[in-house]
């Protein structure tokens, strides 16, 4: 309960941030949002020190070479985000050498979700080859921040001036059951626009996803 | 008939799980709770968002895997017992997989002994519909949509009872 508080002071305290600083540079953007929506495409998104199952930490500023990052909140279990894992190893394959490495976040609290726990994740890790960190949200405080809502919900972003800036907010592709049933692949023409230096054309997507259990 | 015709219509946009299905309704478990209706989102838009017949709908967006859905089932479950004289129509909106219905959500039925109407949406292009049921709804479950006579309310949220009574005193008057 006092977790849950305090994390709820620290996510307003940041969005409260967030969004002196967007206003100053804002002034089209008249919607009013509830404070715990997160981010939305064009914001700079917060770097993050995440353990990964490796034991060792992880930012996106270790990333000096990285254009961007597909950054993906995930977990061990939802048939949704099992479902996503050979895709999501395919994206890191095609991306990573391009500027865009996946970066794999789990924010269920394991107390919530006996299935994630930091050991689960290693497992996950051994059982299906992750070719990229898959970081464990300790203090759930980073995808809140990010907004996200769900797993999977992914997040690209792109380097801009030492800022990471939010291009795209969504799903991986238009079918999350069955990725050879896919026709159009939202996040990978996303980056691949980024990568000819063209605006994303379809910024925000929808999936159905779980919960993210807090 | 009309229940082959929605599979039919499924079967159109799916390939994979097309054996399952009519494996699955070939062959029901128990006549009791067998065949749980497979809608598109077309399909389930027309059988429940669109009448204006004076009930109240109560459609909740779920699946047998999702722990809060599971845990809010019993409030579901109660306002329909309590509220279906007063024509309250409670939906239970399955997401589980289609190749999961025989192993998954009839057993679930059974153990849990579900009495309000189970159906399964099986409509892959969900970037499509979430936003057609609320541009709100961030596509995480559960989600509910309360609609009476075209007004329609939706929550990304779990409910209590005591909210979802709450809530259909506030459409119903």
């Amino acid at each position: 309960m006092k977790r849950s508080i305090l994390k709820k002071w620290l996510v307003l305290e940041v969005v409260a941030l967030a969004l002196i600083v967007v206003g100053s540079f804002s002034f089209t953007n008249t919607s009013e949002a509830p404070a715990s929506d997160g981010y939305t495409i064009g914001d700079a998104a917060t770097d993050f020190n995440l353990k990964n199952v490796d034991g060792k930490m992880v930012s996106l500023s270790h990333y000096k070479d990285a254009k961007g990052f597909i950054v993906i909140f995930t977990c061990n279990t939802c048939p949704y985000a099992v479902a996503s894992e050979d895709r999501i190893i395919a994206l890191d394959k095609e991306f990573k050498s391009k500027g865009f490495p996946v970066i794999a976040i789990n924010p269920n609290n394991p107390e919530v979700q006996p299935d994630d726990t930091f050991e689960k994740m290693q497992q996950k890790v051994n059982e299906k080859g992750f070719t990229f960190p898959y970081l464990y949200d300790d203090s759930s405080s980073i995808y809140a921040e990010y907004g996200a809502k769900k797993t999977p919900h992914v997040y690209l972003l792109q380097k801009e001036k030492g800022k990471n800036i939010v291009k795209y907010i969504g799903a991986i592709d238009d079918n999350v059951r069955n990725g050879a049933a896919v026709k159009d692949r939202f996040l990978a023409n996303a980056v691949n626009e980024l990568l000819q230096g063209k605006e994303v054309t379809v910024k925000e997507t929808k999936a159905i996803g779980c919960s993210i259990k807090v | 008939m009309l229940l082959f015709s929605v599979i039919l219509v499924t079967w159109s946009c799916k390939e994979k799980t097309e054996s399952t299905i009519s494996e699955v309704i070939k062959e029901p478990i128990t006549e009791k709770f067998l065949p749980i209706p497979i809608f598109n989102f077309e399909t389930l838009e027309d059988a429940y968002f669109n009448k204006e017949d004076g009930s109240t709908y109560v459609i909740n967006f779920w699946a047998t895997w999702c722990k809060p859905c599971v845990k809010e089932l019993p409030a579901f479950e109660k306002l329909n017992e309590n509220y279906k004289e007063q024509g309250i129509k409670v939906v239970l909106v399955s997401l589980d997989f289609p190749e999961k219905i025989k192993t998954g959500v009839v057993p679930f039925i059974e153990k849990h002994q579900l009495l309000s109407e189970v159906v399964l949406l099986d409509d892959p292009d969900a970037n499509t519909w979430i936003p057609k049921v609320s541009e709100a709804w961030s596509g995480a479950i559960p989600a509910t949509l309360i609609i009476k006579d075209g007004k329609k309310v939706f929550f990304e949220k779990s409910f209590t009872y005591e909210e979802l009574e709450t809530e259909i005193k506030a459409i119903t008057q």
